[in-house]
């Protein structure tokens, strides 16, 4: 019977993870390099690694749950490697559910026949390429479009890239109002949103005025974090009303 | 090494290289569980489950590409595809890194900034995974308590309020046009919530429309 938490599916993990782990490095020496001769501060630099670190722990552990949840069906080695690199929760759940329906089953118990679970490991890696192909082959193209539209006019580029980012930030907070029309509790989503902002209002209140400049770098993450903590009574608030 | 042109040259060559190192070694990985244990599947299989999900995934990952790349400057988008996790983690993160050090996107130094953020964080979300693995035993009934499950269920909004206020208080007259937009769409239609990412270029072109006319108007 095949057992998709042996040892030679956890060796695969280990190559995969090396080279993610390689490959972050490389990349962090090369920017740190061009950064320092850009004059950007050794201090600076340092800052902005750590923010990101302390943003990235709490989304790292709902990834951590995503890996849990696909366990009961395929182990930990898969779902570890395949969220590890490109894949998103949003997307691993329904890529491995679909291929478990194409070879007759589901994700309801742990998979140990290996032509299943070939089939899913399939499924799932190639469900989700095209960043790996349309980066190399066409990121330096549209990374020149962006150029260009900067060198013609500098403050129309700029606005440009702010109009990119809220179109994304719009889409996101938009699908915030998706379950308003469920009832009280379909408004927890937009609650925890506002309580978050205000959260960040609070932070830039003792950036501005207090001039507590070291906040300017953990804002986000101190606002998200928040939000999330508030977001448990806020729920039973919540429940407890209707 | 001096000019922006030639450092992005030579990101792009090193990125490929690990890119397509990357794309060779992810299709590695099902080969060989394949061959170790003799189990090819009926290619009707592979193919009916992919019908199940690459005519979504494509288009999103391909809307991605276009959104993203110009977001995340060179560097930054090789890693983040290839690390994934983008929407939820390595855009938020790469965007507030460039604006805590006051480094605007598609520029040399927002550039920098961008790639060590992501790569930052992809080393943290693998340190994570690999000791929330190793340590399950022991903090698994805390992470999956139910008294926790709301603050997991809120990742999306409790990331998203702090950004509008971050972008749309800085751009709240070009903000206007899609912010109206989608609420009004996601109200009318709660099941495109699930495909939240497919609206984001349609979000992108309206506020790229109503900022090329205020700008022509002189308004910003």
């Amino acid at each position: 019977m095949f057992d998709p938490n042996n040892t030679f599916m956890y060796c695969l993990v280990a190559v995969v993870i090396v080279f993610v782990i390689a490959m972050s490095l490389r990349f962090i020496v090369l920017a740190w390099r061009r950064a320092r001769k850009l004059g950007i501060s050794s201090q600076l630099l340092r800052r902005t690694a750590v923010s990101a670190a302390v943003f990235t722990i709490v989304p790292a552990i709902s990834i951590l749950l995503g890996v849990i949840a696909l366990s009961k069906a395929l182990g930990f080695p898969l779902p570890w490697l395949r969220l590890s690199v490109i894949g998103a929760l949003t997307y691993e759940t329904p890529a491995a559910a679909a291929a478990a329906q194409s070879a007759g089953t589901d994700l309801s118990r742990l998979i140990t026949d290996p032509e299943i679970f070939s089939t899913i490991a399939w499924v799932m890696t190639l469900g989700i390429v095209p960043g790996t192909i349309l980066v190399p082959a066409f990121g330096k193209k549209i990374e020149n479009g962006i150029m260009r539209i900067r060198s013609k006019d500098e403050k129309w580029g700029s606005l440009f890239m702010s109009a990119l980012f809220l179109g994304m930030i719009s889409a996101f907070l938009g699908m915030v109002f998706g379950t308003i029309r469920e009832g009280l509790r379909g408004w927890i989503p937009f609650f925890v949103m506002v309580v978050s902002a205000i959260l960040m209002c609070v932070c830039a209140v003792f950036v501005k005025v207090l001039k507590w400049k070291w906040m300017e770098q953990y804002a986000l993450p101190l606002s998200m974090l928040g939000g999330m903590f508030l977001a448990i009574p806020i729920t039973n608030l919540v429940d407890a009303l209707v | 090494m001096d000019s922006y042109d030639v450092f992005r040259d030579y990101e792009h060559r090193v990125g490929r290289w690990w890119m397509l190192t990357g794309f060779a070694l992810l299709l590695a990985v099902p080969t060989a569980i394949c061959v170790r244990y003799d189990a090819w599947p009926p290619i009707t299989w592979v193919l009916k489950g992919l019908l199940g999900v690459a005519p979504i995934y494509w288009t999103v990952g391909t809307i991605e590409v276009l959104t993203y790349v110009p977001m995340l400057g060179t560097g930054g988008s090789y890693l983040g595809f290839f690390t994934g996790n983008l929407t939820s983690l390595k855009v938020p993160c790469a965007l507030n890194a460039m604006e805590a050090a006051g480094v605007e996107p598609g520029t040399e130094a927002g550039e920098v900034i961008s790639t060590i953020a992501i790569a930052v964080s992809a080393l943290v979300t693998t340190a994570v995974i690999a000791i929330g693995v190793l340590l399950l035993s022991q903090i698994r009934g805390f992470l999956e308590s139910p008294a926790l499950q709301p603050a997991f269920d809120n990742i999306l909004p409790a990331l998203f309020g702090p950004l509008a206020v971050v972008y749309v208080a800085k751009n709240w007259k070009i903000a206007m046009t899609p912010l109206v937009f989608m609420i009004t769409l996601f109200i009318c239609v709660p099941s495109l919530a699930s495909s939240a990412s497919v609206l984001v270029p349609v979000g992108a072109l309206l506020a790229i429309g109503a900022a090329r006319i205020l700008y022509k108007k002189g308004l910003v």
